[in-house]
């Protein structure tokens, strides 16, 4: 927890939690993706604690999430590592980290991103979500092969 | 289950495969009872006469039969019917579906919801695998594929048959010139994708500055609603129409294509030369769908 305490060195409000999920490493100014991301805005009842441009040794300013009562699971932080793909994830049981993992960029994502493409059938009433297979030039839509190169967080449903 | 959704489904072997085993069927190599007791359901949500019919006429070949609604207004798409559950009930009806539909990734999503094989005829300005296996055939007819100059020429943004058959030449080496009006350009990401494939585009502004070069002109339509007006249409359309004053420069064994139906792009004095191979690319429809259809339906 040394790098979320040198927030709190600061004065920001961002305190201890006792069990739960830090992410940590965020890109600067990417902190509010990330909660859209992990589709945690408004609807979660616990706390939710959100860090921007804080200090950092190694990337000069960085973003925290912490999120009380709640283990984030593989597959939902690896979609971070679309817009932030430094971050760390640590889950954190009785006040210590009890694990501490990377994210890593997903081959497959669903239901994340909407096509821009006004012609693909994912942007109809049919019963699918939108799929994206993740190349090294962009998110490539399995369905009508439009490629996202740039400004991925815009399209996130 | 095997589907045929995207040339980009094949690798180089699995297109040579079946053009060979089209020549084989195209020399009535082939048994008529192949596809014996079989039925092909033929959704098409868009007008077609060539590929509907073809085939229609490939599954009759092999001496199955089809199943197919008379237009988008006679079926139940028309009361609000998504077409995943179409599919769905299709599927219990036939043992092969082949779709035509306007929206991008149609026959993708069909294939997701179906039980029984989808072959895509077209999807929107997506692909169209079973034009680019007849023109890729019908190349081959005359010449070997790799390392072809080829022009396309008209609608290249939003053509399908363009697009696909580009992306089917890039694993034969072949060098693509393209001329078409402007704002009507291959879309940037497509030759990005096959730039970096190692395939060598060319952009030029007129026939004229390559007919002496290239093996193949693959023609298509450059549709009247692209332009404001009429008087724009025509004066754009008259500077890509193939003419045989055009082709007296030309190689003697270039060949002209097109996926037709034409309207001004071809003069219909080209219709009686050597060049001319637009009709027989019509036909090969015929024996590449039934290569197609056995190799899914077998």
């Amino acid at each position: 927890m040394k790098n979320s305490e040198s927030a709190e060195n600061e004065g920001l409000l961002v305190r201890r939690i006792k069990n739960g999920t830090v992410i940590d490493h965020i890109d600067s100014g990417e902190a509010l993706n990330v909660v859209k991301i992990l589709g945690i805005t408004g609807t979660t009842q616990e706390a939710l604690s959100i860090a921007t441009n804080v200090q950092s040794r190694n990337m000069g300013k960085k973003d925290i999430v912490k999120l009380t009562n709640r283990e984030l699971s593989k597959e939902e932080v690896d979609r971070i590592a679309l817009i932030s793909p430094r971050a760390t994830i640590n889950i954190i049981r009785n006040y210590k980290v009890f694990e501490k993992k990377g994210v890593e960029i997903p081959t497959l994502i669903e239901g994340l991103v909407r096509c821009p493409n006004p012609g693909c059938i994912s942007n109809t009433h049919e019963p699918i979500r939108s799929k994206f297979r993740v190349l090294p030039n962009g998110l490539h839509c399995i369905y009508c092969d439009w490629v996202i190169t740039r400004d991925i967080t815009s399209h996130i449903i | 289950m095997h589907h045929i959704i995207s040339i980009g489904d094949f690798d180089r072997n699995g297109i040579d495969r079946l053009l060979d085993h089209a020549g084989q069927i195209d020399r009535k190599k082939y048994d008529s009872n192949a596809l014996g007791g079989k039925i092909l359901a033929v959704l098409f949500f868009e007008p077609s006469t060539r590929t509907r019919l073809s085939f229609e006429s490939a599954i009759a070949r092999l001496g199955g039969t089809s199943l197919s609604v008379g237009s988008v207004e006679a079926c139940s798409m028309a009361k609000g019917e998504t077409l995943a559950d179409t599919v769905r009930v299709v599927s219990g009806y036939a043992d092969a579906i082949v779709i035509r539909h306007p929206k991008e990734g149609a026959a993708r999503l069909a294939a997701e919801f179906s039980t029984v094989p989808v072959i895509n005829a077209g999807d929107g300005a997506g692909q169209h695998p079973s034009q680019t296996l007849l023109d890729l055939y019908t190349i081959r007819q005359s010449m070997p594929i790799d390392n072809i100059d080829i022009a396309l020429i008209g609608d290249l943004r939003y053509g399908r048959t363009a697009h696909s058959l580009a992306s089917a030449l890039s694993l034969y080496n072949a060098r693509l010139h393209t001329i078409s009006p402007k704002g009507l350009e291959l879309p940037a990401t497509l030759s990005e994708q096959l730039t970096e494939k190692g395939m060598e585009i060319i952009e030029h502004d007129s026939i004229s500055d390559i007919i002496r070069e290239v093996d193949v002109l693959y023609v298509t339509r450059i549709q009247r609603e692209r332009f404001p007006d009429s008087a724009s249409y025509f004066n754009v359309a008259s500077s890509y129409r193939i003419t045989p004053e055009l082709l007296a420069d030309a190689k003697k064994h270039l060949i002209v294509l097109h996926p037709l139906p034409r309207v001004d792009e071809i003069d219909p004095r080209v219709d009686s030369l050597p060049h001319a191979r637009y009709f027989e690319q019509s036909r090969n429809g015929v024996p590449v769908r039934m290569a197609m259809l056995m190799q899914v339906m077998q």
